[in-house]
């Protein structure tokens, strides 16, 4: 049985990772992610936990400090935002060429300049080709979820990869919402032991991790880290099959709400996904016919999935909580453009919008206009503006 | 010293076949990889002179002074001596020559 509580969204990932209770925690404290390491060090103070926890200086270290638990042998996590992040750059990177499964809760807040604390996606999309898994959380019940899931999909043999998971800065982290627990034994069973084949304790057989590799090798391990990312869209669907059965809570790929007979859908990351469904809720009794897809899983990203469910609408706005500055549209509307193009879907309209920058509060209101702008490109056929910025003062 | 065998990541491994991440799982492997080829200058062990005090030993930075079972140094290992020469500035008794390779 669930156990029934309120916490805020960092809450509910520091009390995913004491029920995990890793080896090994290094991490750095910044806005708004220092609750996750701060409740974490309490667990650790009081016992509940058997983990090692690192006060690391920066979060280059604290990446760096998983990176040699985890090759180690050990289950290494971390949490940051936003510069922590930027500063964990070039670790990401070895973290994931390594093919070591770290497991880093990333409570998404805007990079700097300018300077500010407040939510938005260019830390976590800044990192996405770096070689990690990215699953993004609406509220703090899909954060714990998805923590919990993460390690199996993180170290399945087929996949090895590090797994970053999302959830919005303030709006979700800082929000006490009812949330429903697993008991700690059951999650323990369902996370299991984590048993790496090669690990650099393992007297009977050393290893050299990160040696030089070259062009002799180098383009070898990358495309076999490719191969790890392209097997790990099955292995997010079974763990998420075997947690359906645990716990009754279904994921996928993407949430699909209110589809089925859309004409028009938004297709939006995290929070905002809950503000669009409540609009969703609004806009259909008033007849109109919109929906929302919301992606969980962008790295990898689930291109003839999302493809096929997007081929039958008439137009797609694809929310951007994060520019990716080619003058063009953000990356989460790339993804969509290309998924679309590479399978030959070429009937809906799409455009974009750069949201909720820096923090900007995503109303009801704005997410209105863009449905009621889809509905008018779907009845037309005409796009005035394909890149866009919603809410900003102009 | 281990008595597992070595076995080294051929230059034409496969991606598949490849070990992961680049991660080195015959550890010690290095032995099979010949950088002897790198030396311009050659170390000559002059046994005569040697007074086997094995201060040439330590100062190796790989593995090209061979020590033998009953703990005297024998010839060089020309397969990994890269001549870089510490060896002969170390050598008190000038029991190591230092000649042009080739």
């Amino acid at each position: 049985m669930s156990i029934r509580e309120r916490m805020s969204g960092n809450e509910a990932m520091a009390y995913a990772m004491k029920q995990i209770n890793p080896d090994v925690v290094a991490a750095f404290p910044i806005t708004p992610s220092t609750e996750v390491p701060q409740y974490f060090s309490n667990y650790v103070s009081d016992g509940e936990v058997e983990t090692e926890f690192v006060a690391v200086e920066s979060e280059h270290s604290a990446m760096s400090a998983c990176i040699g638990a985890q090759a180690a042998g050990g289950r290494a996590m971390t949490a940051t935002s936003a510069n922590g992040l930027a500063l964990m750059w070039e670790c990401l990177y070895i973290a994931a060429a390594s093919r070591l499964p770290i497991v880093l809760a990333l409570v998404n807040r805007t990079l700097s300049g300018p300077l500010n604390i407040h939510c938005d996606h260019s830390d976590s999309m800044g990192a996405r080709d770096s070689g990690w898994i990215q699953l993004y959380s609406e509220n703090n019940q899909e954060a714990y979820d998805n923590m919990l899931m993460a390690h199996r999909i993180g170290e399945h043999v087929d996949v090895q990869l590090p797994v970053m998971v999302c959830q919005d800065g303030f709006i979700t982290s800082h929000a006490v919402e009812n949330i429903e627990l697993e008991e700690t034994e059951k999650v323990r069973a369902f996370v299991g032991e984590y048993n790496p084949e090669l690990y650099l304790l393992n007297q009977e057989n050393p290893i050299a991790v990160g040696p030089l590799d070259h062009f002799t090798h180098s383009f070898e391990h990358k495309r076999q880290q490719a191969q790890g990312m392209m097997n790990a869209k099955k292995v997010v669907l079974e763990v998420s099959e075997e947690f359906y059965k645990l716990t009754g809570r279904k994921y996928g790929l993407f949430e699909e709400y209110m589809t089925e007979d859309a004409d028009v859908v938004m297709v939006v990351l995290n929070s905002s996904a809950g503000t669009a469904k409540y609009v969703v809720d609004d806009l259909r009794k008033q007849g109109k016919k919109v929906g929302v897809i919301k992606p969980r899983l962008f790295r990898p990203f689930p291109v003839g999935e999302i493809a096929e469910a997007l081929s039958k609408f008439k137009a797609i706005a694809v929310m951007d909580r994060a520019d990716g500055f080619n003058a063009a549209g953000g990356p989460l509307f790339t993804e969509v453009t290309s998924s679309l193009l590479v399978k030959g879907i070429t009937g809906p309209k799409v455009v974009n919008y750069i949201f909720g920058i820096g923090g900007r509060d995503v109303k009801t209101t704005d997410l209105e206009l863009v449905f009621n702008n889809l509905l008018q490109i779907a009845e037309t056929g005409n796009v005035e503006s394909v890149y866009n910025y919603l809410g900003v003062r102009e | 010293m281990s008595e597992k065998k070595l076995t080294s990541v051929p230059d034409d491994v496969t991606w598949q076949e490849t070990t992961i991440g680049g991660t080195i799982s015959s550890a010690g492997n290095a032995e099979l990889f010949k950088t002897g080829a790198w030396r311009s200058m050659k170390p000559i062990w002059l046994e005569d002179k040697c007074k086997q005090c094995l201060l040439c030993y330590p100062v190796c930075p790989d593995t090209a002074i061979l020590i033998d079972e009953n703990g005297k140094r024998t010839d060089f290992d020309y397969d990994h001596c890269k001549g870089c020469g510490v060896c002969v500035k170390v050598c008190p008794f000038n029991a190591i020559d230092f000649v042009p390779e080739g």
